[in-house]
């Protein structure tokens, strides 16, 4: 054996290493829990590891030594049937130990997975944040109920969480079935139309995570994703005190150009911006639109440029999805994008 | 004209009823009477062939998908292209390949092995074939005129009613579950007829060889279970053409009532697939040990276990759609109880393995890789069965790898076991070892390299049914290694291909049993004559050839008409010769007609009605009862 | 190695009743495959009432008179189909054509009432979903309804055309216990469309 690691013992390691980085860490990752509810779940992942994993050793054990003992067969001929073999006796306790200890796993896990469910159930939900979510082809629409209809809070695409608060999210749909799940944080939750459905999130850790769809729901299901952001208690106040005002008013000439451009096309009928004219509820509100992590669900970072790639022609983004293509010309596309960019 | 028994019959005698039989059982070689062949090997091996095109077509999808999946936020192939292939992957596989070719070796198998000559309901066995191969053109033939269906195999409501897909595709998706549900009920209906009534005399269920009895259970849960997908699919249809409300949530219908009909036949589905690979992997560890199987009994209740829990499981598919908690602890409860037959078999092939004198052939091999892989996708689902985990792993890569871990694991390899085993019987020659090395190697390496990575991304949050996906999360690595894997298995499938078409012309010659295995398909010609057996095989032990002394057989079917013996269920004696059916291009018309009322169907809601009339006019024709001749007395000669 | 014949199975019949006979399994697995779509099809009737109340939507069940009408020619036609599967296993002619002609008015008239019965159900199919679950249980059963009067109705031609073998006795037995199914299937359907609409008022 050399002193400088093989090629192969190189590729081996620099798997494992793959491996380990890519399943326990991550901003989208179910083995790197920020939340009570992901936590929880790991740990019966982690007893369903360690407990399967014995049990298939024992399996590879078996068959290996019953592979191994087959290199000193001798003869061809059949076995006979009927006859009683040597080994009947000793296979046969073998198997009702088998049987025990897989009816015993079984049972071990069964309870295990019994008592998950019920601590999840059970999770305390006082002084919890009630948003309600409601997905459509390709977007979530997010309202943070509040205690008065005035504390109403509605974005889209984006969860802001207060750390150590448990969130209950309330969860429909408006057109097809769709999934709500934000790995870090706990499992997830079908949005069905005609039905409610609830969720709870505790997040523990601050940071900033990535949600996505987990339902098949159509053309555009790959880039139907959430930014979460978990947040000490003051920063979630501050910024649901900023969600609450209205949209700010255009500051330079450019800016009242776009948004002159916004109000007379079509753009007022599907999306809203609070303390404007434009009132549509088709597509997401607008009214922050510049304070958020991503832009169309997830495609792309937020930046100057992606706004303005996905007003000049969505469809180079998100192929598909339901927001026509307005013609622009580049000056007024510069100053739609100025005047959204603005909306901080 | 009696003569004295036991004796042994001459060779004159011999050549004489040979000649005889072929005349009464041959299939002619002309067109029309290939069109018209009622033979179960030749109606079966032509499922087979076809089943294995379809497998290899929804192959070259998988591996469309990988391409497109090597790479982060690529463009290679865009979102409505993907979609329509990666439904059609699962479509083919599930619908197309997985059941049909089961069903497909045991049309030709199951008549051998229980020692008769044709299967129970010949013509409808060759209607069968023909509405499954309309079905599967159908389909094929919208995907590559854009209009293949595209909201996945299992196709949930809304997105697949009127108004989230417009247009036909979903039409032909629903319609195509029609054809070939009708197909695979066709043939279940045989094989329980089959194996009920026709197993040789002395064949009594306790002697029954663990193939057959995995045949027999699986068709008893085809016949329960996809009645529910037909319902399903037929509810889907008319909400789309003619404005009902099953799944409409305004107008009282409930997107979760199409979820419950599919799963309660879509969990079934996959024991339906996994089961007669247990048969076959039974047979292969039986011939390879040189030994029967240890404990048996406990197998065929482990199959007859498997097969009545497998309908009490389905819910665990909806665990993330908010149904009642109680419930749903049910179904973890359920789902976990069913690894203890499958567990219990598992002991049981390795037993024997341990206990017998192994001779590693490729068939064995194939079903090591079998124990390997399935039990891995056995305990994945195991903690899939936990609705907390459920929840975190469900629509993500974990599930992916999870079921291709226990289908390929569970029903490819061994049926590629299978075709390595029964491959001579088929065709009178052995495929090549060296070349079945190569084959098993690759398919087990390129497997494990395309589907364990799979495991991790899940996990790593990566959901499935994505035609692209971002960079920065991680992903890409384990993406690329999963696609290097799948090209791997697509050279080992390539291997096996070539394997067949050498093997075919210049293979070693096989003879009648050259494993010197102990079921009673070995017990006659490689290939078989066109009546399978000269004389009906009298059956003494479980494994029928390897009882010492000579073979007992009985006469006194007629050569000059078709006749099966019928025997009693319980204790297989002798009891009727029941007339089997002749050459007939019934079947054929009636499949024509069949597939013009179906297809008419999803263009015109009028066709239903009209398009049933040249069926029945088909049927009628076909199922007149026959003028039969005065069956004369006995009288061999 | 060379077979050793020990058995002569030439002089057993060819041809016998029930489960003796190859037709007999097919016909039971055809059951067993509609009594499970049946079975299904009325849970989907429960899991779909279980959403709507008022159930029928518009308060109007079907019209009782038809479908109890059509009830009870359908229980009345079992002592005909009785009577025929015993002269048909007995293998006597005339008595065998008889009851199959018989049968086959029945099964005619029964046609004709069902037809009424699709126009007195006071909901279209496409409605709502009670209305889409009603018609599809009572499409389905027309269906068998339908498929077994023309078998009887081809038996009954070839009754009359020919002399009958014991193989023909026994196709119409079969047909005969198909007809139970037929009969006794509708009894669970006519319990939900008609009455368990109204029990919930």
């Amino acid at each position: 054996m050399s002193a400088h690691p093989s090629t192969w013992q190189r590729a081996c390691s620099a798997i494992a290493l793959t491996v380990l980085v890519v399943g326990c860490s991550g901003r989208q990752a179910a083995l790197d829990p920020a939340g009570d509810q992901a936590a929880t779940i790991e740990i019966l992942w982690t007893l369903m590891l360690w407990m399967c994993g014995f049990m298939y050793l024992l399996v590879l054990i078996f068959l290996g030594h019953a592979l191994w003992r087959a290199r000193h067969v001798l003869s061809s001929e059949p076995v006979p049937h009927g006859a009683q073999r040597p080994a009947e006796r000793p296979l046969r306790m073998a198997l009702a130990g088998w049987f025990g200890l897989i009816v015993g796993g079984l049972i071990v896990l069964s309870l295990g997975s019994f008592f998950i469910d019920r601590s999840l159930a059970n999770a305390r939900l006082d002084n919890a944040i009630k948003i309600k979510i409601t997905a459509a082809q390709w977007w979530w629409k997010v309202e943070y109920l509040g205690e008065t209809p005035a504390q109403r809070v509605a974005t889209a695409n984006e969860l802001r969480l207060p750390v150590g608060r448990p969130a209950l999210l309330e969860l429909q749909a408006e057109d097809v079935i769709h999934s709500f799940w934000i790995p870090n944080l706990g499992g997830k939750q079908d949005l069905i139309p005609g039905r409610i459905n609830s969720l709870l999130l505790t997040p523990r850790r601050e940071g900033e995570y990535r949600g996505q769809c987990a339902e098949f729901c159509g053309l555009q299901h790959a880039k139907m994703a959430l930014d979460a952001t978990v947040v000490g208690e003051r920063d979630f106040a501050a910024w649901r005190q900023q969600q609450l005002l209205p949209a700010h008013a255009p500051s330079t000439p450019e800016q009242l150009r776009g948004h002159e451009i916004f109000m007379s096309g079509p753009c007022a009928s599907c999306h809203q911006i609070v303390g404007t004219p434009a009132a549509g509820q088709n597509g997401p509100n607008l009214t922050h639109l510049a304070s958020r992590r991503t832009i169309a669900a997830g495609a792309r970072p937020y930046s100057f440029e992606a706004l303005r790639d996905w007003l000049r022609d969505p469809h180079t983004i998100k192929p598909g999805n339901h927001m026509p293509q307005v013609q622009l010309s580049n000056s007024d596309l510069h100053a739609l994008t100025s005047y959204l960019d603005s909306l901080k | 004209m009696s003569a004295v028994l036991p004796r042994e019959p001459g060779a004159a005698e011999i050549a004489a009823l040979d000649a005889q039989l072929e005349r009464t059982w041959g299939t002619g070689r002309g067109l029309w009477e290939r069109l018209s062949t009622v033979d179960h090997k030749i109606v079966g091996r032509r499922y087979v062939i076809t089943g294995f095109v379809f497998f290899v077509l929804a192959g070259v999808l998988a591996l469309m998908m990988r391409t497109q999946l090597m790479q982060p936020d690529s463009e290679l192939i865009g979102p409505d292209r993907y979609n329509q292939i990666f439904t059609m992957h699962g479509t083919t596989m599930m619908f197309l390949f997985a059941v049909p070719i089961m069903e497909a070796m045991a049309v030709y198998l199951v008549p051998l092995m229980c020692g008769t000559r044709n299967i129970s309901f010949p013509r409808l066995n060759a209607y069968s074939y023909w509405v499954y191969l309309f079905g599967g053109i159908m389909i094929w033939v919208a995907f590559l005129l854009n209009v293949g269906p595209e909201t996945g195999w299992f196709s949930y409501v809304p997105l697949a009613g009127p108004e989230f897909s417009p247009g036909k595709r979903t039409d032909f998706w629903a319609q195509m579950i029609t054809f070939t549900e009708v197909a695979a009920l066709a043939v279940a209906v045989e094989l329980v007829a089959t194996i009920m009534k026709q197993r040789a005399p002395g064949m009594t269920l306790s002697r029954m060889p663990l193939f057959l009895w995995s045949m027999l259970v699986t068709s008893l849960m085809i016949i329960i279970a996809m009645p529910a997908v037909m319902l399903a699919s037929s509810f889907l249809i008319s909400d789309r053409l003619v404005g009902t409300h099953f799944f409409n949530p305004v107008e009282g219908g409930d997107a979760l009532l199409w979820q419950h009909l599919f799963w309660f036949f879509g969990h079934p589905e996959v024991y339906i697939i996994f089961l007669p690979a247990l048969g076959m992997v039974s047979s292969i560890v039986t011939t390879f040990s040189r030994r029967t199987i240890f404990a048996y009994t406990l197998m065929v209740l482990a199959l007859l276990a498997t097969g009545v829990l497998a309908f009490g499981l389905w819910v665990h598919h909806m665990f993330a759609t908010g149904l009642p908690r109680l419930g749903s602890s049910f179904y973890t409860a359920a789902s976990m109880m069913i690894a203890i037959p499958s567990g219990l078999q598992i002991f049981g092939w390795i037993a024997t393995l341990w206990d017998g004198k192994p001779r590693f052939k490729s068939p064995l091999l194939f079903v090591i890789g079998f124990i390997v892989i399935f039990v891995l996708g056995g305990l994945t689902g195991v903690m899939l069965a936990a609705v907390p985990l459920d929840l975190q792993a469900h629509d993500t890569y974990f599930v992916v790898a999870h079921f291709h871990y226990v289908l390929i694991g569970g029903a490819v390899f061994p049926l590629f076991g299978a075709f390595y085993y029964w491959f001579p019987k088929f065709t009178g020659r052995l495929l090549s070892e060296r070349l079945g090395r190569w084959n098993f190697w690759l398919f087990f390496i390129g497997f494990n390299v395309t589907f364990f990575p799979m495991h991790i991304l899940g996990l790593a949050g990566m959901p499935r049914r994505v035609y692209t996906y971002p960079a920065g999360l991680g992903w890409e690595s384990l993406n690329r290694l999963s696609s290097i894997g799948a090209l791997l298995i697509g050279v080992s499938v390539l291997l096996f291909i070539i394997n067949v078409v050498r093997s075919l012309r210049a293979g070693d010659v096989a003879g009648d049993n050259p494993w010197e295995a102990s079921t009673l398909e070995w017990a006659t010609s490689s290939p078989p004559p066109p009546y399978n057996f000269m004389h009906v095989p009298v059956v003494t032990g479980r494994e029928a050839l390897w009882v010492p002394g000579p073979r007992q057989v009985m006469e006194g079917l007629s050569p000059s008409h078709r006749e099966v013996l019928c025997t009693t269920v319980l204790t297989a004696e002798p009891d009727l010769r029941q007339p089997s059916a002749m050459p007939s291009s019934w079947p054929l018309w009636a499949a024509l007609t069949t597939a013009l009322w179906f297809i008419g169907s999803i263009f015109d809601a009028r066709a239903v009605i009209w398009g049933s009339i040249p069926v029945a006019i088909c049927l009628i024709g076909w199922l007149w009862p026959t003028h039969p001749e005065p069956f004369r007395e006995r009288g061999l000669a | 190695m060379k077979p050793e014949i020990v058995g002569d199975v030439s002089s057993l019949p060819d041809a016998a009743f029930s489960h003796r006979s190859l037709i007999w399994w097919g016909v039971l697995g055809f059951i067993l495959i509609e009594g499970t779509a049946f079975l299904l099809a009325g849970g989907s009737y429960f899991f779909l009432m279980n959403h709507t109340t008022p159930w029928p939507p518009h308060r109007v069940p079907p019209d009782l008179l038809i479908g109890s009408a059509f009830t009870a020619l359908v229980i009345a036609s079992e002592l005909p189909n009785v009577w025929t599967d015993r002269v048909a296993h007995a293998e006597r002619l005339l008595p065998t054509r008889i009851g199959l002609g018989i049968m086959t008015l029945i099964g005619l008239a029964l046609l004709v009432l069902r037809w009424y019965e699709f126009q007195a159900l006071n909901v279209g199919w496409d409605d709502n979903a009670y209305g889409s679950i009603v018609w599809a249980l009572l499409a389905l059963h027309t269906v068998h309804l339908l498929t077994d009067w023309v078998d009887t109705l081809v038996l009954t031609v070839f009754a009359f055309m020919h002399d009958l073998k014991r193989t023909h006795y026994s196709d119409v037995t079969d047909n005969c216990l198909y007809w139970h199914f037929v009969a006794l299937a509708w009894l669970p359907i006519y319990a939900l469309l008609y009455w368990v609409p109204r029990m919930l008022k």
